[in-house]
């Protein structure tokens, strides 16, 4: 039988991965007063990702996105964990 | 605000299945027979044309609800089927429920214990409620479910399914207070109210019967002769052929485009069209009756262009002028003129083709009525009048993908037949006169023309939202016009004023000498406080000064299509409305100069004189030589490969390179020799048309054809054609065109070209329809998508897409190409404070 043998790849190690943080609950708070919404309003992403797989990140997190633009050089984003 | 008119707020919607209970309850009749109407041509009762189920007729009443035509909805009624049939569009839903449930004790196939943890669900082997052995289920399409080689009919597959627990229902995905899985085998079917079938009375008298009601008579027609045959106690295999029937019938019943299903069809041969083909596609109540609306005060015929009408007006035919009207109220000041179009009536033009009096009737006016109607006018009235010009119209041409695709004009009522427009406009909507249609609308309240005017007009949309340049500019002989005229051109006095003049222009100020320069004659449409610092296509600076052209040749980079930059300043200090006078004027004084002048491009534009042929047959031989160079070093192995390409490739490359460098130093050749003067390359020079590599193309040399990235592949075994010797990689086997289009092309150079020719043609052609679709779906997509006031890009239910539109928020509509120029706003401040 062929041993299956699993690579580990470092994906956050990528070029193309942008640097994501786990937000405090303060400044959640701050994010979704500051553009008047709900947690549900943000744009999502699962809590499987392999980009926040070492955040050790739950359900209902935020996490922040500092992402390279052509237009401005860098700009954050913000996704809720589900 | 808008609350307060909410009526009524749908708060959920369930989706459930109509069980028998159901159909009997909301069912009104009880349909028995076949027959439709008897022998005086009345419905029949029990009948599918039944009085109970509604009324199609004016002026009868309903015998269920009373209701006149408008009032009654339709009520449904009910047939009993002879012996159950699978619902087709829940076929591959039965298919779930059989497999996953036991068929002997209907429990759904898996352990408690395997529930709690989770575990998916394994096909095959035993119950483990109730250990019986487990047969894989098939549907053998498109309704016909088999277990073991043996054929299940409706009836168990039925009973199966009515003997599953509620509480397994629901594990399986489906809320059984709404659904139960047995309602998916039909034992009654509901009969559709008259209403949604509504029957065609012909001219001649006759009754033509809807798609439906025929495919209902076929049902009911099958059922009775099974229930006969049943009663009768026919043999086993006659109920069974009746019983594959009424299954067919009613599986064309909700869709008549299943494969495997031969459709059915009328008489003629063309298929019926039921329940799944009304909803469904193009055609369908969605696309083609919800999202589609047909509107009347519309007019579509073949386009062409007018120079002469300005950008705003458009051109419309005589009899369209009188066919398409305006309501106009009759108030005490314009009583005279209306009364004057309503006798000149709908046959004679500035007439009228109706009036509707204070109480809302509608009037044709004839010679009979015309008298009567002009007497009883009084304000309060409206005429539709015909159309004048000045009118307000809304102008498209489809596909709109733009919200420059549908723009506002102004009517100018023409000779002839078609639309014209001004050939300026032909960019926004992506237009030319090959035999394009276009859709013309007439605003009918004040409110909708206003709109019109303040959001949709042409001027208003010079300036494109998608990277701020203008995409209405002037184009072809109004570029070439112009760049004459500043470049070179030195009128009389005499001449200068007559050209002005032609073009509309009454006032203006031209220097008291004899001779006028064409940039003062340019400068006599600027405004006299303007001034403008710019470049022109080849980099020089273009300057205005106090409304005087002092500098510069006028050219595509300043008032072209897309980046024309001094439009751009003329719209920005103007306005709209005089910058689009400005631009007219501009266009038409291109013109002009090219009337005056004349301009045409000939033959011998692209002559050239025996030493550039030479030096151009020089550059050809010193290039080929190179690639023969090239060649020699692959065949002897000595070519190194560049990174990530084989040797062969590398070559291939490196070949394409030199030959596509020589095509461009025969353009700079060709370029250099042929006179300012030479028509096809002012034509180029300006920006009007065309580019230097086209006239080096017609006087020289066409250049290396190019299929799929690369040079022209081999089509037989070593070469490209037989005429080749084997394995040649020489430019002349490989595609490359030593010919002009002047001069002509060799056999194997014609070959080679028509085949690039070709495959830039299907490429097209196939092309279009797939970008097309991918367009439909992108705006389908983000059509909810706004900019908040905090910048936010969101969707209709507050979603966040985008936290800062574009990442830096810029409104592109304003920005010149995606980018602020904070220096020169800077510079404007400082200068005009």
């Amino acid at each position: 039988m062929v041993k299956k043998i699993v690579y580990k790849f470092d994906v956050k190690t990528h070029v193309l991965v942008p640097k994501h943080i786990k937000l405090k609950k303060e400044e959640i708070s701050e994010i979704l007063q500051h553009y008047n919404i709900k947690k549900s309003q943000l744009p999502k992403i699962k809590k499987t990702d392999p980009a926040i797989e070492e955040l050790e990140v739950e359900k209902g997190d935020v996490i922040k996105i500092i992402r390279k633009s052509p237009t401005v050089g860098e700009t954050f984003f913000y996704r809720v964990v589900v | 605000m808008t609350e307060e008119y909410i009526y009524k707020k749908i708060g959920s919607i369930f989706f459930g299945l109509l069980g028998p209970t159901l159909i009997k309850k909301m069912a009104c009749v009880k349909i028995v027979t076949p027959e439709l109407y008897d022998k005086e041509g009345y419905p029949v009762d029990g009948g599918l044309m039944d009085v109970k189920l509604g009324v199609i007729d004016p002026g009868l009443r309903c015998k269920t609800c009373n209701g006149k035509l408008k009032e009654c909805p339709g009520h449904f009624g009910y047939m009993d089927l002879a012996r159950p049939v699978i619902h087709i569009k829940y076929a591959r839903s039965i298919l779930t429920f059989l497999k996953y449930t036991c068929r002997e004790c209907s429990h759904v196939l898996i352990s408690h214990e395997d529930l709690k943890k989770k575990k998916t669900f394994k096909e095959g082997g035993k119950c483990p409620h109730c250990e019986a052995k487990q047969y894989k289920v098939k549907l053998e399409k498109p309704n016909t479910y088999v277990e073991n080689d043996v054929r299940l009919s409706p009836i168990e597959v039925r009973a199966r399914l009515e003997k599953i627990s509620d509480e397994d229902v629901e594990l399986l995905g489906v809320d059984p207070k709404y659904a139960r899985p047995e309602h998916m085998v039909l034992t009654l079917l509901p009969i559709p109210p008259v209403t949604v079938r509504p029957s065609i009375t012909l001219e001649s008298g006759e009754r033509s019967e809807d798609d439906l009601t025929h495919k209902l008579g076929d049902i009911v027609r099958i059922n009775q002769r099974l229930f006969e045959n049943i009663n009768a106690g026919a043999p086993e295999i006659i109920i069974e052929d009746l019983w594959d029937l009424l299954q067919y019938h009613v599986t064309t019943y909700f869709d008549n485009a299943i494969s495997q299903v031969p459709p059915a069809r009328h008489r003629s041969g063309q298929p019926l069209k039921t329940l799944s083909e009304r909803i469904k596609s193009k055609e369908g109540r969605f696309r083609y009756n919800l999202a589609g609306k047909r509107v009347n005060y519309a007019a579509r015929t073949v386009i062409s262009p007018d120079p002469k009408i300005k950008f705003n007006e458009v051109g419309i035919p005589l009899i369209i002028a009188m066919e398409l009207t305006v309501p106009e109220k009759v108030t005490s000041w314009n009583t005279e003129w209306l009364k004057k179009l309503i006798s000149n009536g709908p046959e004679k033009y500035v007439g009228a083709n109706y009036v509707i009096t204070g109480d809302g009737k509608k009037k044709k006016i004839t010679d009979d009525t015309r008298e009567q109607i002009l007497t009883d006018l009084v304000p309060g009235c409206i005429v539709e009048r015909h159309l004048i010009d000045g009118d307000v119209c809304v102008f498209n041409r489809q596909p709109s993908l733009h919200r420059m695709s549908i723009m506002c004009h102004k009517i100018r009522v023409l000779p002839g037949r078609s639309f014209r427009l001004n050939p300026g406009v032909c960019t926004p909507y992506n237009a030319d006169f090959d035999g394009d249609e276009m859709n013309l609308h007439i605003p009918q309240t004040e409110e909708a023309r206003a709109e019109a005017e303040i959001l949709m007009q042409v001027q208003s949309h010079i300036i494109t939202p998608k990277n701020g340049f203008n995409v209405i500019g002037c184009t072809n002989d109004a570029i070439t016009g112009n760049y004459l005229l500043t470049r070179d051109l030195s009128l009389s006095r005499e001449e200068a004023v007559q050209m002005l003049y032609s073009i509309g222009i009454k006032e203006f100020f031209l220097n008291k000498t004899k001779e006028v320069d064409g940039k003062d004659v340019f400068s006599a449409l600027l405004p006299r406080d303007f001034d403008f610092i710019g470049n022109s296509r080849d980099g020089r600076i273009v300057k205005i000064e106090r409304g005087k052209l002092v500098e510069g040749i006028i050219d595509k980079a300043t008032i072209g299509e897309d980046n024309g930059t001094l439009i751009r300043a003329l719209y920005a200090k103007y306005g709209e409305d005089i910058g689009i006078d400005l631009l007219g004027k501009l266009f038409r004084l291109g013109i002009a100069v090219l009337l005056k002048t004349g301009f045409t491009t000939s033959i011998s534009d692209t002559d050239l004189p025996e030493d550039v042929v030479q030096k151009n047959n020089n550059l050809t031989v010193q290039v080929e030589k190179k690639v023969d160079e090239l060649i020699q070093q692959y065949r002897d192995g000595k070519l190194d490969s560049m990174p990530g390409l084989t040797v062969e490739e590398t070559l291939e490359k490196m070949i394409l390179q030199n030959l596509n460098s020589l095509r461009n130093k025969i353009g700079q050749t060709v370029f250099e020799i042929i006179p300012e003067q030479n028509s096809t390359i002012l034509m180029a020079k300006s920006g009007a048309t065309g580019n230097i590599l086209n006239v080096a193309q017609m006087a020289a040399s066409v250049g290396q054809q190019a299929l799929r990235g690369g040079r022209i592949r081999n089509g037989y075994i070593g070469r490209t054609l037989s005429v080749f010797e084997k394995g040649s990689l020489s430019p002349s086997a490989k595609g490359f065109v030593y010919g002009g289009y002047r001069k002509g092309l060799s056999p194997t150079e014609y070959f080679f070209h028509a085949m690039t020719g070709r495959d830039s043609l299907m490429d097209t052609a196939l092309r279009t329809p797939k970008s097309g679709y991918l367009y439909r779906r992108l705006s389908n997509a983000l059509q909810d998508l706004k900019i908040e006031y905090d910048h936010t890009v969101r969707d209709a239910n507050g979603n966040v897409i985008q936290f800062k539109y574009g990442d830096d928020g810029i409104d592109v509509h304003k920005s010149e190409g995606g980018k602020i120029n904070v220096l020169k706003i800077v510079k404007e401040v400082k200068t005009y404070g």
